[in-house]
């Protein structure tokens, strides 16, 4: 059985170290490529599509996505072994969305809780509940999970899809996961009024265990992979939001008696 | 055991205003002691060496311009003006009357030098030709070793033209039994003696200099007193009285005395600290563990009520602002290595007593406090840490890491303290030791290290290897056969390992002449008398008297060597796609870049002249004849040009070390060997031993404009890769790959010190999270068995401003190599190294 899980295959855009925002301690992050979502402002455009493709940096062509067994990637992984245990942290899945691959993310989490790991994913929870719930959070210590908007059809105007799943799942997750963080990306012009910030709150309030809201301020990070992968970059014309209003979305958010702060 | 109570004292409205006025002049050179040292000189002709050092010391002290900054708790001052420098024309002094026309506009610690200064010193130096340390040295070296000197190849420039300090007295003696108590103990070993001893001349000329120099401090110290009584009496503001009052006694008290209150040991500190540096020019003279020394005073008096936690927290603010106050003139070129006006007094906190117990204790955060309320240079403030150092020390290091300035620097006493005693130390002395100058660590009081005994440049030897010997048509090396006819990568390591056996011998060569150098013209006395066991042995620290002698020269460049030989070994003899001749010819064309095709001579000349013709010059034939040759010099067929450039690309595309790729990492330890065994083995004339480090200070840079291409890629005239770190911008997978690569290598053989810098974006240490992930990383390096480590935490864009509007960036302090420097300070080149160190971010997408 152990033998197997490990040879399971899966398609992954990066794996980056050193990774302190995304759960607690030092952990890695492994980016499974594929998603459901195409959130305009997504600063990992080139994770979004499930199959391999190119982007051009510079003048070079670099390949983006490539096929690994589970215990490929944990060769990578558990080079930082020592950094977690002092810290804490452990392994992180994210993209692209996890869940869009649930064997292979199954896999990778039960064999990180085998080598004694703590794990988290980073995830829209856009997903069949049944999947989540038997795949994913038998191994899993930390849900981080976005919730972007409360009206569907801002939703789907921006991501794609509307949020009635995203918001059945939450509740649902909330009664059986470990842990719980509600994440917002806060984007200007989007979902970044305190109207719109309280909302998402209140919602969050209500799911039995969520303690912890986290304000994701937009950033311009990944705009240059948008000309890379040659795609339009709807948002050119937005700012990353001022600390100041920042603030008051915070205030705003901490009226629905959560931890909140501003980062992850 | 660790005890110990957090005050986060804050800060007194005094620091800033001494800060202020520290900062308010522009550093100046001062004739004072040299004028006073030549007069001394000139009057003890034809007596021993020894006896006219403690007698041009005692000259010195008793006439010495004296002064009191306003506000100052605890005072002395080497110059008139803050921040300034006195000269040392027995090491050496034609450097510096070479550059009086242009020492206040060169680009690294420019100083001011006034006519009368100038016209003094002139006048001074006409009798210190062929008197100086300098010329000794030079004769007693071999030609080959010059000549190797000469040709960059190692640069022992440091103690080759200056004073060696690099030492860490007993700075606990003085504090308990002053100079009085030192000098009975000489005078004691002088009744001692018996005439009849094979030794007895040279004992007697010793310990009765050592008594002079006791008496001469006294003597300031005094001068000191009355100064302050004098200030008192014409004092009106009642407050500022009543200081200065306390100053004279205490300095009529100390440092003849004990210690008795915090204040007076603080006191007794800084003319210890200040006086090593008015016998001698050597910097890194290193405070040492003052948290532990200091602390018998604090504890008494806060037992007492005789002070509050505040007050405490104020004065050692105050002696690291006098730390501040202090600074060495060198010439361009070193100034450029040691860059920042920096004297490398390092002061380290916590870590284990003799018997391994931790000893962290209020002070060691009232240190670390005060470098937050000060946010200045000095001292370069270092931390100790073991499995037992309490975790809230970590985390208050980190706070102050998050500030910016570069401090602390971090030590694991589970490497350093193995390493010392693999080296002879007991087990007692080694769990003692403290840091000098930047990363070097010794037994406080017991040694002379010479810790910064030369740069050896290890891409130097690369070159060396490619000209099998020879550099710019002179053979500097000895003949390892052509490169190009070598047939297996064994045969090129073998090379690159005989060629820095050969450097190595003739570097022992040049250091130990200048060793003897100082022994014979630069005696110290009064250091002396600070340092274990001088007095028993009847010597001084220049003859053999330290307990423990070392000398400890720094290779530099093991990035750039270890990726460079991976290149070599991967694509000639594993992958087969070139030749080494093709290695040599694309280093030697700088792989094609600044290369001109031959069709463009005409072109590139006449622009040119074109250039100088516009900037006002007047152009002749000889003149255009002369920049075509130099032109041609430049020469390069397209297509050559082209393979060069293909060359370097497939060696950029090459795996390297600083990413936790274990076939690179291991061949850098391999590298990093062919240095630190070569130098194992060797021995100087104190009697002690050799041993390597692996540290540039920031001569990486300077040293690098001195060097050709590299088989890494790296361009010729760039800078080299600094201390252990990897190649700037080459370690992209994140601090704990990188981390990981660098504790791959063998820290412990380089006992003089190894140095990882690693540069942090101010996010990744945000907030309590960040803290504890910091503390995370440093705990799991050192568990790794790394040595050392040192964070500049700033952002790229704010260095770039301050380049760009230096005049508003006036205070931002990086860390450099080993030591913090004010950054505006730096020179362009220096500026940019730092600012392309990679940044390691916490990454978040």
């Amino acid at each position: 059985m152990e033998q197997s899980i490990r040879m399971v295959q899966g398609r992954i855009a990066d794996i980056q170290r050193f990774s302190i925002h995304d759960g607690p301690g030092i952990r890695t992050i492994v980016f499974l490529k594929g998603c459901p979502f195409r959130c305009r402002w997504c600063c990992n455009p080139e994770m979004q599509e499930f199959g391999i493709q190119t982007m051009t940096v510079e003048g070079k062509t670099k390949t983006i996505g490539r096929d690994v067994s589970v215990s490929e990637v944990m060769q990578e992984v558990l080079k930082d072994r020592a950094y977690y245990r002092r810290s804490g942290g452990g392994m992180t899945l994210s993209g692209g969305e996890c869940l869009a691959q649930p064997d292979f993310a199954s896999a990778l989490l039960e064999t990180a809780h085998e080598e004694g790991l703590n794990t988290a994913i980073e995830s829209t929870g856009f997903a069949d509940f049944a999947v989540i719930e038997q795949k994913i959070l038998p191994h899993l210590d930390h849900f981080l999970m976005d919730i972007k908007h409360m009206d569907p059809a801002k939703h789907k105007a921006y991501i794609g899809h509307t949020n009635e799943r995203v918001l059945e799942n939450a509740k649902k997750i909330a009664e059986k996961a470990n842990r719980l963080v509600i994440r917002v990306p806060t984007v200007p012009g989007f979902n970044d009024t305190p109207a719109e910030i309280t909302a998402i709150a209140e919602f969050a309030a209500t799911l039995p265990g969520v303690e912890e809201l986290h304000l994701l301020p937009y950033h311009r990070l990944g705009q240059d992979k948008y000309s890379w992968l040659g795609r339009e970059y709807t948002l050119a014309d937005i700012q990353p939001p001022e600390n100041e209003h920042m603030q008051q979305l915070l205030l705003a958010a901490q009226r629905s008696g959560l931890r909140c702060q501003i980062g992850g | 055991m660790s005890s110990y109570t957090i005050y986060d004292a804050p800060k007194s409205a005094r620091i800033d205003r001494l800060i202020d006025h520290i900062y308010g002049n522009m550093p100046q050179i001062e004739a004072d002691r040299g004028v006073l040292l030549t007069e001394s000189y000139r009057a003890t002709e034809g007596e021993p060496m020894i006896t006219r050092r403690s007698k041009a010391f005692y000259h010195i002290l008793e006439n010495i311009p004296i002064t009191i900054r306003p506000e100052e708790l605890v005072v002395g001052s080497t110059t008139v003006l803050p921040r300034s420098a006195q000269v040392f024309p027995e090491y050496s002094y034609d450097w510096l009357e070479d550059e009086f026309e242009t020492i206040a506009t060169r680009a690294a610690d420019p100083f001011y030098i006034s006519d009368e200064t100038k016209a003094k010193l002139r006048e001074a130096y006409k009798y210190w030709k062929g008197r100086t340390s300098s010329e000794l040295a030079t004769s007693y070296m071999s030609a080959e070793a010059l000549r190797s000197i000469e040709h960059n190849i190692f640069t022992p420039g440091n103690y080759f033209y200056n004073g060696v300090g690099h030492v860490s007295v007993q700075y606990d003696k003085v504090l308990k039994i002053g100079y009085s108590g030192i000098r009975a103990e000489a005078q004691q070993a002088l009744a001692a003696l018996r005439i009849t001893d094979s030794d007895y001349v040279t004992r007697r000329h010793f310990l009765e200099a050592v008594i002079r120099t006791c008496d001469a401090a006294v003597l300031y110290a005094r001068r000191y007193a009355e100064l302050a009584a004098a200030e008192a009496n014409a004092c009106t503001d009642a407050t500022r009285r009543r200081e200065l009052m306390q100053i004279a006694e205490n300095c009529r008290r100390v440092p003849e005395n004990g210690a008795s209150t915090f204040w007076e040991a603080c006191q007794s500190f800084w003319f210890v600290q200040m006086l090593i540096q008015t016998e001698s020019s050597g910097h890194s003279v290193s405070p040492g563990r003052f948290d532990q020394y200091m602390y018998p005073y604090y504890k008494a008096d806060l037992d007492a009520g005789r002070l509050t936690p505040e007050f405490a927290q104020e004065l050692i603010d105050c002696v690291w602002i006098k730390l501040n106050d202090m600074c060495k003139v060198r010439d361009a070129a070193s100034a450029a290595g040691f860059a920042g006006y920096s004297m490398f007094q390092n002061l380290i906190v916590g870590g284990q007593n003799q018997d391994g117990e931790d000893v962290t204790n209020d002070l060691s955060f009232m240190c670390l406090q005060a470098s937050m309320h000060t946010l200045l240079p000095a001292p370069s403030l270092s931390i100790r840490v073991w499995n037992g150092t309490p975790h809230e020390l970590l985390i208050k290091a980190g706070e102050l890491t998050r500030t910016g300035i570069g401090l602390p620097a971090y030590y694991n006493d589970e490497v350093i303290i193995p390493a010392l005693v693999s080296r002879g130390l007991t087990l007692q002395d080694a769990r003692n030791y403290c840091m000098i100058g930047c990363v070097e660590p010794q037994c406080p009081g017991k040694t002379e290290g010479w810790h910064d005994a030369a740069f050896f440049n290890m891409c130097r030897i690369i070159e060396l290897v490619f000209h099998n010997g020879m550099d710019e048509g002179e053979m500097v090396g000895i003949a390892t056969g052509d490169v190009t006819k070598m047939t297996s990568f064994q045969q090129v390591f073998d090379a690159y390992q005989k060629q820095t056996d050969y450097q190595v011998e003739l570097m022992v060569n040049a250091d130990n002449a200048i060793d003897v150098a100082h022994a014979e013209r630069c005696p110290l006395p009064f250091l002396s008398s600070m340092i274990y066991d001088c007095i028993g042995r009847g010597k001084p620290t220049q003859s053999g008297g330290a307990k423990y002698n070392f000398t400890g020269p720094q290779g530099f460049g093991v990035a750039n060597m270890a990726d460079g030989l991976y290149a070599i070994r991967e694509l000639v003899f594993n992958r087969k796609e070139y030749t080494l001749a093709d290695f040599k010819e694309a280093m030697d064309y700088n792989f094609g870049v600044g290369t001109v095709a031959p069709a463009d001579v005409e072109r590139v000349t006449a622009e040119i002249v074109k250039g100088l013709v516009a900037g006002g010059q007047t152009i002749g034939e000889s003149d255009i004849a002369q920049i075509a040759s130099i032109v041609h010099s430049h020469v390069l067929e397209p297509a050559k040009r082209d393979k060069f450039m293909r060359l370097r690309e497939s060696i950029q595309s090459l795996p390297k070390f600083g990413n936790d790729i274990a076939d690179v990492d291991a061949l850098a330890r391999e590298v990093a060997y062919t240095y630190t065994r070569s130098v194992e083995g060797y021995t100087n004339p104190r009697g002690g031993i050799y041993q390597a480090g692996l540290y540039p200070v920031s001569a990486n840079v300077p040293l690098g404009a001195q060097t050709g291409a590299t088989p890494d890629g790296r361009l010729a005239y760039t800078p080299v890769a600094d201390g252990v770190s990897p190649v700037a911008g080459c370690d992209v997978s994140g601090p704990t790959a990188a981390a990981n690569s660098v504790s791959k290598l063998d820290h412990h053989i380089a006992s003089n010190g190894t140095l990882y810098n690693m540069k942090f974006h101010p996010s990744a240490l945000a907030g309590r999270s960040g803290l504890e992930n910091f503390a995370a990383l440093i705990r799991t390096y050192f568990e790794k068995k790394g040595s050392h480590m040192q964070f500049n935490v700033v952002s790229r864009e704010t260095l770039l401003d301050a380049q760009a509007h230096p005049e508003k960036y006036k205070s931002l302090v990086v860390r450099v190599a080993g030591y913090s420097a004010l950054f505006t300070t730096l020179s362009r080149a220096l500026q940019d190294d730092i600012i392309n160190r990679t940044e390691q971010k916490g990454w978040r997408d």
